[in-house]
């Protein structure tokens, strides 16, 4: 299958949307290389401002620019720029809801030999926990070009979470993105898989190997994270009776959090939670801390099996 | 100055560029050019300067060193391995799964690291709290810093500079890495920085400007900073980026990107 990386994508998008809008800038902290945001500093260099090693003074530059009528689009590894510029984030941009775009490369532990220091793993908790904020995890090339583009029409602060590696591309140019509106993959009466990011496509691969163990698993592509698709979240709770959430990120507070909170209040039912362990990252190639960490679809069909032995018990 | 001593220094510095390339070729990726541009000025600190004792990294009254540029870590390890803190052969494991070497230092995996470091301009703030605690509890310690100039951008720098200065923390002695290039371009281009001794002087610092490549001029600006009271010291280390290696020094191509073999047999041929 045919591998692109998110970030790689979010360039070629970042081009095609300056193209069509005069009013989108980008700002970046000295990793353009990375991010890609070099691609539209090569089309429009005057809409283009790299901040130096300072991603606080991005993150409030871009609001500044943004109560101003433009449409900055800022970029750094998702580490700083939510870690290092969260209070920013949070009281110039969020709390202000300014028309902010907050689109991190390098998420999660495939940043691989950087280590720990580099892996965000709790970007997504930042970033939902703050009101009027947008959280969007595309899962592939296409799905980021389309999320680059909504987040350009959406008013008000918007994070979009970018990785590193390759990862299979999965949609068709056909492909309708919604905010907002969770993507069910594949069908199954037996379990849910919600996947979010680039664990969308192990879960597929994990719904193939169960397939032949006669489990049928749902897959949902939960691409926004907030606002979450409850609507999607009970419906899987209601149908299959049980739910396992995967992403590249805590277990505390992201994707699985929000999932649970969800179906806690709406049809309480077993929420498992593949993820990071409430531990940091640490230095590998990305294939084998995704193996260590459990990340792979062996360990994710080994916890759906686990997952549909335990339903339906009180 | 003593001769003999500054050429010991000077093979010493060699050696650890020497690991530098093996290290980060054997990794596959990591940081040579920010690590091959302080390697004189981490040279001089672990064999010469610094109070330290390899059998006793958690000893309470030893110097500190804080790398707040984080990623120049093969430079840190190369000296602490060469130094006795563990064994030169763990160096070639850099950046493996399990290796406390880890990408970029960690204090809770690797003994002789004081601090956790990787993200930028952290590593000022947590020198000064070192140096403050030396204060309190009547220690003598001193504690070294090293920055990158791509990192003092970061405004948290600014406040750690005016703090050591309010503190009057002249147990600090800071180490700026000018080699006038960070990823995406000089340094000048992304985000002046200068006039880079004037600002620190502002900031109530003492200051001096040497070459960080001559082993004599790092000695004897350690000396005069010891010797000053009441200001923490920064020495302003004029360096090129990748230096040792002539197909890596000033490009920046070279900051983040290991060599393949043949480059490291090169380099390695250079720094014989
Ligand atoms: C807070 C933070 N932002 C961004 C980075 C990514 N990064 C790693 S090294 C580097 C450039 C550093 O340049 P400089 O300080 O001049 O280091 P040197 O030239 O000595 O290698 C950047 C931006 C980081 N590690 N930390
Ligand atoms: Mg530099």
């Amino acid at each position: 299958m045919k591998k692109i990386a998110t970030r790689d994508a979010y360039g070629k998008a970042l081009v095609e949307l300056g193209r069509e809008n005069p009013d989108v800038v980008v700002l970046d902290a000295d990793l353009a290389k990375s991010t890609k945001t070099i691609e539209f500093a090569k089309h429009f260099p005057e809409r283009f401002f790299d901040m130096g090693i300072a991603e606080q003074n991005m993150i409030g530059t871009a609001a500044g620019l943004a109560a101003a009528g433009k449409i900055p689009f800022c970029s750094t590894f998702a580490i700083f720029a939510t870690g290092r510029a969260f209070e920013i984030i949070r009281n110039s941009v969020a709390y202000s809801r300014l028309n902010v775009k907050i689109a991190a490369s390098h998420a999660g532990i495939t940043v691989g030999e950087d280590g720990g220091s580099h892996q965000s793993v709790e970007d997504i908790a930042l970033m939902r926990s703050l009101p009027n904020m947008t959280v969007l995890v595309p899962a592939d090339a296409v799905e980021t070009r389309a999320a680059v583009r909504a987040a350009a029409q959406i008013q008000g602060p918007v994070y979009i979470r970018l990785g590193r590696p390759g990862v299979p591309v999965l949609h068709g140019d056909d492909f309708h993105f919604e905010p907002g509106r969770a993507v069910v993959m594949r069908e199954g009466d037996d379990a849910t898989i919600i996947a979010t990011g680039i664990m969308v496509a192990t879960a597929l691969e994990a719904a193939g190997l169960l397939e032949q163990e006669g489990i049928g698993v749902r897959v949902v592509n939960m691409h926004t994270i907030k606002p979450l698709d409850e609507e999607a979240v009970i419906a899987a709770a209601r149908e299959t009776g049980v739910i396992v959430t995967a992403e590249e990120h805590s277990v505390i507070g992201g994707l699985g959090g929000a999932v649970a909170e969800a179906v806690c209040a709406c049809h309480p039912v077993p929420v498992y939670r593949v993820g990071l362990p409430d531990v940091f990252g640490e230095s590998g190639k990305p294939g084998e801390l995704l193996e260590k960490y459990g990340l792979t679809a062996a360990h994710l069909a080994a916890r759906v099996r686990e997952a549909v032995t335990k339903k339906g018990r009180r | 100055m003593d001769g003999e001593k500054i050429k010991r220094l000077e093979e010493k510095a060699r050696k650890i560029r020497r690991h530098i390339i093996r290290m980060t070729g054997a990794a596959g990726s990591g940081h040579p050019g920010g690590s091959l541009s302080s390697a004189d000025i981490v040279t001089a600190l672990y064999f010469e300067v610094m109070r330290i004792d390899p059998q006793n990294p958690r000893w309470p009254d030893r110097d500190r060193f804080v790398l707040s540029k984080g990623h120049a870590a093969p430079v840190l390890y190369a000296a602490l391995a060469e130094r006795g803190f563990f064994s030169v052969e763990d160096l070639l494991t850099l950046r493996r799964l399990g290796s406390p070497l880890q990408g970029h230092p960690d204090m809770k995996k690797l003994p002789g690291v004081e601090m956790s470091t990787g993200s930028l301009g952290q590593g000022l703030a947590c020198a000064n709290g070192m140096a403050l605690a030396a204060r309190l509890d009547g220690r003598d310690y001193r504690v070294y810093v090293l920055l990158g100039d791509g990192e003092i951008q970061e405004g948290m720098v600014w406040e750690a500079a005016m703090a050591a200065a309010h503190y009057r923390l002249d147990n600090v002695t800071a180490f700026l890495d000018h080699n006038g290039l960070q990823i995406d371009g000089p340094v000048a281009r992304v985000m002046s920085v200068e006039p880079v001794a004037e600002k620190w002087r502002a900031f109530g610092w003492d200051v001096q400007v040497i070459d960080g490549h001559s082993m004599e001029e790092i000695l004897q600006a350690v000396e005069k900073a010891r010797a000053v009271r009441g200001k923490p010291q920064m020495i302003v280390a004029e360096t090129v980026k990748g230096k040792g290696v002539s197909f890596m020094e000033n490009m920046v191509e070279w900051h983040g990107v290991a060599p393949k073999p043949d480059e490291v047999e090169r380099a390695l041929a250079e720094l014989a």
